[in-house]
């Protein structure tokens, strides 16, 4: 077999520029993944994948912490629908975004202090994202750092951040994003031949002319904007590693096949229109981590004011939190426990799709971490407190799972802090103010 | 909750100018300029330059990072936006793509303005001409020599990998379309003669800043020609172009990108309107809508040279077929297509307030909302700011649409506001939504809500009106409206909030614009020739010595 380190870009212009492209065929049992297909044949472990899963309003009170702390046993009744993973995943309850005097970014704050650590003060997010912390840490050796999808029709809904201005913005087509990871593009891990392409490697070259006009542009700058042209120069070496990665016979990966085309679907807030976009994203975003184009997917499923709505009704999810009254009988709002049925039910589906890929005795869920994220913990009266949080998979054994932590009165970036740590970021300590914590969450850490 | 008071009093106070940056004075005691801004391209204005560049036919497919908005405009979270990895993406397709039409077999002959010795291969001379001069269109200044033997080392080095003249010429026009110097608009600054001690903007960031706030798009072969000659440092060679500019009819497309920002119409890629309760609403109809919007505004501060304040009560519009079936409006139309349109005295239909855009775009998707709507109306078009609802309300008392106690907006927002905390807010934005309540969320006419009459009574600032029209004249007197759009054009053109240092000059604006009997381009004359347009505070680095310095002193040369 060739060693894959000679596909570098002069070996291939020499071979390539020269004459006809090279075909190289490989040999394929060789390089497959080891008996039980749940490392590379070299010995390594596949490796971790980490994603959120957004939804906006939260859950209603009362209705989805587990009864006991310890191990996850009967689900409360909003979080039936995941009842078949009790035991790949953990409930936190009680965590609350502590705004420490600033006002109230309404549908805003709530989620800041979760994902970025720090509750601004006004509507403007100054800190990035766990997401891209974890990236940054696990995602730079793959085609994409990180894919993101916003299953509502709107990019902007993504909460998706590498700064306070610089959201990565959400896909709202399954098929755009077909077409972007499996498209023309993509490069089978598992073919047989493997033919690199003469026009990549002049694309590649020639980006490099881009690069070079950081030095005039750059320096120029004060420190705000040379912040933000770093962002974009941080692009453009993802880009020029996605070509060289296209010049790369990428190693084979057992558990990846590729999907059937998707084609072009209606986008919108109607919840059916929504549902039907997540799962076509949902199977799409399985079959990218599966084939190692990623090793990071953010799911956006509503804008955190959740615009959802049914076909028909004059009321979107939002204003039923508010105006619809607690139900005298019931004791919760009930159109409102109709739609939180919904969405972890398509919650469910997606971590139905990364737990159908096998690899090995195990699955694409279990060496991959799915943490959720919501604005509020009681849409009603916009509160802050007992804001529903939960994780999913173990990614790789490096997280128990089949837990409920009680954590009282404690920041929602503790989550985001041991799950940084789990995936490898060198960070003892996390967030702003009140949120700041270097607290750990032991009790999930194997 | 005292609190609470005292931030609803300031809001309800008109709060037109916001100011951002810091105070500073020169040496010779003037003010200068804030700090300098980096701006990312607009989508349209991304495309706009291709079009003038190489013609209307060449296609800018794709989809464009989201802007984001920023106290108000677009045009001011340009400064503060970056490109994503996945935005890069699509910038490199959608360069490739552009570059590819324009070198491809049927545009050649007349985009490019040479042709190789061999089509086969590589060809310096005809690669320099053709990526100086588009270079210098999509730069915005002439390349330095040594960017100009980059790109063509590119566009040869592609040329011989791909044994294609054409396409590796593609190649480097794409990297130049994808470069952050086309991307970016940076503010280069120079000391300025005329003021110790002070800076302004070099030549070409100076046609660059007058060519996107009067055009949206880049300056032209004539602009940069002035900019070159030294023109835009006189007071008579920038009046000279700010004259042609805002003569020509390219004004129109400026003024048209400074109101769909202003009235923020990008919401409206992703407004959803229920189909089944407004099955007239479709997404030709939310387009067609912005359309009519514009063209009121349009035809009335351009084409007429009107008042300003006009656009809030004009009954004189432009509908289509389908528009006037929202409208509920005969009109003859023969080809389908825009017709002027007047509706008549006395009609609730007056001004932009009034028509489908502004109504449907400030409502919920299944029905209207005088709360969102007045929030419109005071935050968008008389720049005051609208406190953010507090943490832990309780809006019980807000009941659903069926109860039958409540069958209209006004009695459930009445019994809403019965609660303390959220009356002091509801109260500086209801009473202007609720005279609009005769549109429903779908834009159309209707005179009853859940079988109760709609009273569209209300007042804005103490002005009382009964309906719609009378809302219409309420804006139109009140003196917020013309300092808002002031100042909005002001930030619009900077990219910023004019700093505090230049509080005299935006009420220099302020009072131009009333002398001029409120006509707007004259406002953007007077702006575009103000010597303040230009200024910027000191760079944060060396002067001299600083690249940027050097950068303009080798463009110079």
């Amino acid at each position: 077999m060739i060693p894959m380190h000679r596909f570098n870009r002069r070996n291939l212009l020499r071979g390539m520029m020269g004459g006809a492209a090279v075909t190289v065929g490989l040999p394929f049992l060789d390089c497959f993944l080891n008996t039980n297909g749940t490392a590379l044949a070299d010995g390594q472990a596949l490796p971790v994948n980490f994603g959120t899963w957004f939804w906006g309003l939260g859950l209603n009170p009362g209705r989805w912490e587990p009864a006991k702390p310890g191990k996850l046993e009967a689900m409360n009744v909003e979080l039936q629908p995941l009842a078949a993973y009790k035991d790949k995943m953990n409930v936190f309850s009680g965590m609350k975004a502590f705004l420490d005097g600033k006002p109230n970014g309404v549908h805003f704050s709530g989620v800041q202090g979760m994902l970025t650590g720090t509750v601004p003060r006004g509507m403007t997010a100054d800190k990035p994202s766990v997401d891209t912390l974890i990236a940054d840490q696990i995602g730079t050796r793959t085609r994409f750092r990180s894919l993101e999808v916003c299953c509502a029709g709107n990019p902007s809904h993504s909460q998706s951040r590498r700064s306070g201005a610089v959201v990565n913005p959400g896909e709202i087509s399954p098929a755009a994003l077909y077409t972007r990871v499996f498209g023309p593009e993509f490069t089978d891990p598992n073919a047989a031949t493997f033919t690199p392409d003469p026009a990549v490697i002049v694309r590649k070259s020639a980006l490099s002319a881009v690069a070079e006009d950081r030095a005039d542009f750059v320096k120029t700058l004060g420190a705000a904007d040379k912040a933000r042209l770093d962002e974009y120069f941080t692009s453009l070496r993802g880009l020029e590693q996605q070509l060289a990665l296209q010049l790369e016979k990428p190693a084979p990966l057992a558990a990846c096949t590729v999907p059937g085309k998707v084609d072009d679907s209606p986008v919108g807030t109607e919840i059916e229109i929504v549902k039907t976009n997540h799962r076509l994203f949902a199977g799409l975003l399985a079959h990218a981590l599966a084939c190692g184009q990623t090793n990071v997917v953010n799911v956006a499923f509503s804008d955190a004011t959740s615009s959802l709505r049914r076909a028909g009704g004059t009321q979107t999810h939002h204003e039923f939190s508010h105006e619809e009254p607690v139900d005298a009988q019931l004791g919760y709002q009930p159109t409102l426990a109709w739609f939180f049925n919904e969405i972890m039910g398509s919650l469910a589906f997606f971590l139905a799709s990364l737990d159908g890929i096998k690899e090995g005795d195990k699955t694409l869920l279990d060496r991959t971490v799915i943490m959720t994220a919501t604005d509020l913990g009681y849409a009603k009266l916009h509160g802050l407190e007992n804001m529903p949080m939960m994780t999913f998979g173990s990614g790789n054994g490096k997280l128990k799972t089949g837990l409920h932590i009680p954590a009282q009165g404690e920041p929602t970036s503790r989550v985001g802090l041991t799950l940084q740590q789990v995936m490898g970021v060198p960070v003892s300590s996390w967030g702003t103010d009140s949120m700041q914590t270097s607290k750990t969450i032991t009790e999930i850490v194997a | 909750m005292k609190h609470m008071k005292k931030t609803l009093a300031t809001a309800a106070v008109a709060l037109t100018v916001v100011y951002g940056g810091v105070a500073l004075r020169a040496d010779d005691g003037k003010p200068s300029g804030g700090d300098a801004v980096t701006r990312r391209l607009s989508q349209e204005q991304y495309r706009q330059i291709v079009s003038d560049i190489f013609g209307p036919t060449i296609k800018v497919g794709g989809r464009f990072e989201p802007d984001i908005r920023r106290d108000g405009l677009l045009a001011m979270g340009a400064s503060q936006v970056s490109v994503t990895a996945s935005g890069l993406e699509e910038y490199d397709k959608i360069a490739r793509n552009v570059a590819a039409q324009v070198v491809g077999e049927s545009n050649r002959d007349t985009l490019i303005p040479c042709k190789p010795a061999n089509a086969k291969a590589p060809d310096d001379a005809c690669a320099s001409q053709f990526l100086s001069e588009t270079g210098r269109m999509l730069y915005r200044r002439p390349l330095t020599a040594e960017e100009l033997a980059s790109r063509v080392k590119v566009a040869n080095d592609a040329a011989v990998g791909l044994k294609d003249f054409y396409s590796g010429l593609g190649i480097s026009l794409s990297t130049m379309l994808e470069s952050p110097k086309f991307l970016f608009r940076q503010e280069i600054a120079e000391t300025d003669p005329d003021h110790a001690g002070q800076y302004r903007m070099d030549a070409y960031s100076k046609a660059s800043q007058l060519s996107f706030f009067l055009w949206n798009s880049a300056p032209d072969p004539e602009l940069l020609a002035a900019a070159q000659r030294g023109d835009l440092n006189t007071d008579a060679g920038l009046k000279k172009q700010v004259d042609r500019m805002v003569a020509s009819p390219r004004l129109e497309g400026g003024v048209r990108a400074f109101f769909t920002d202003m009235l923020g119409f990008d919401e409206f890629e992703t407004l959803a309107k229920d189909s089944m309760i407004f099955p007239k609403f479709n997404t030709k109809v939310a387009k067609e809508a912005q359309e009519q919007t514009l063209r009121t505004i349009t035809n009335l501060l351009v084409a007429e040279k009107g008042d300003y304040r006009d656009i809030f009560t004009t009954r004189k519009t432009f509908l289509t077929p389908m528009l006037a079936s929202v409208y509920g409006v005969p009109l003859l139309a023969p080809d389908g297509g825009w017709q002027p349109y007047e509706f008549p005295a006395g009609d609730s239909r007056a001004g932009i307030v009034s028509q489908v855009a502004f109504v449907a775009l400030h409502s919920h998707p299944g029905r209207s909302s005088p709360t969102l709507r007045g929030k419109a109306v005071r935050e968008v078009l008389l720049c005051q700011r609208v406190p953010t609802p507090p943490a832990n309300v309780n809006f019980t008392l807000v009941q659903d649409t069926k109860n039958p106690q409540y069958k209209t907006a006004r009695a459930r927002l009445a019994a809403h506001a019965t609660d303390a905390t959220c009356a002091g807010c509801h109260k500086i934005m209801d009473p202007i939504g609720l005279g609009l309540e005769a549109f429903d969320s779908g834009g159309s006419l209707r005179s009853s809500e859940n079988g109760a009459d709609i009273d569209t009574s209300g007042n804005l600032d103490g002005i009382k009106f009964t309906d719609a029209a009378g809302l219409a004249q309420a804006v139109h007197d009140n003196p917020a409206a013309p300092a808002c759009v002031v100042s909005r054009a002001m930030s619009y053109g900077l990219g910023r909030l004019p700093a505090k240092s230049e509080g005299e000059w935006v009420k220099a604006m302020q009072d131009g614009f009333k002398q001029a009997n409120y006509r707007l381009p004259d406002l953007m004359r007077q702006i575009a020739t103000s010597p303040d347009f230009y200024r910027i505070a000191p760079p944060q680095m060396g002067a001299l010595d600083n690249p940027a310095a050097k950068l303009a002193q080798e463009i110079q040369q």
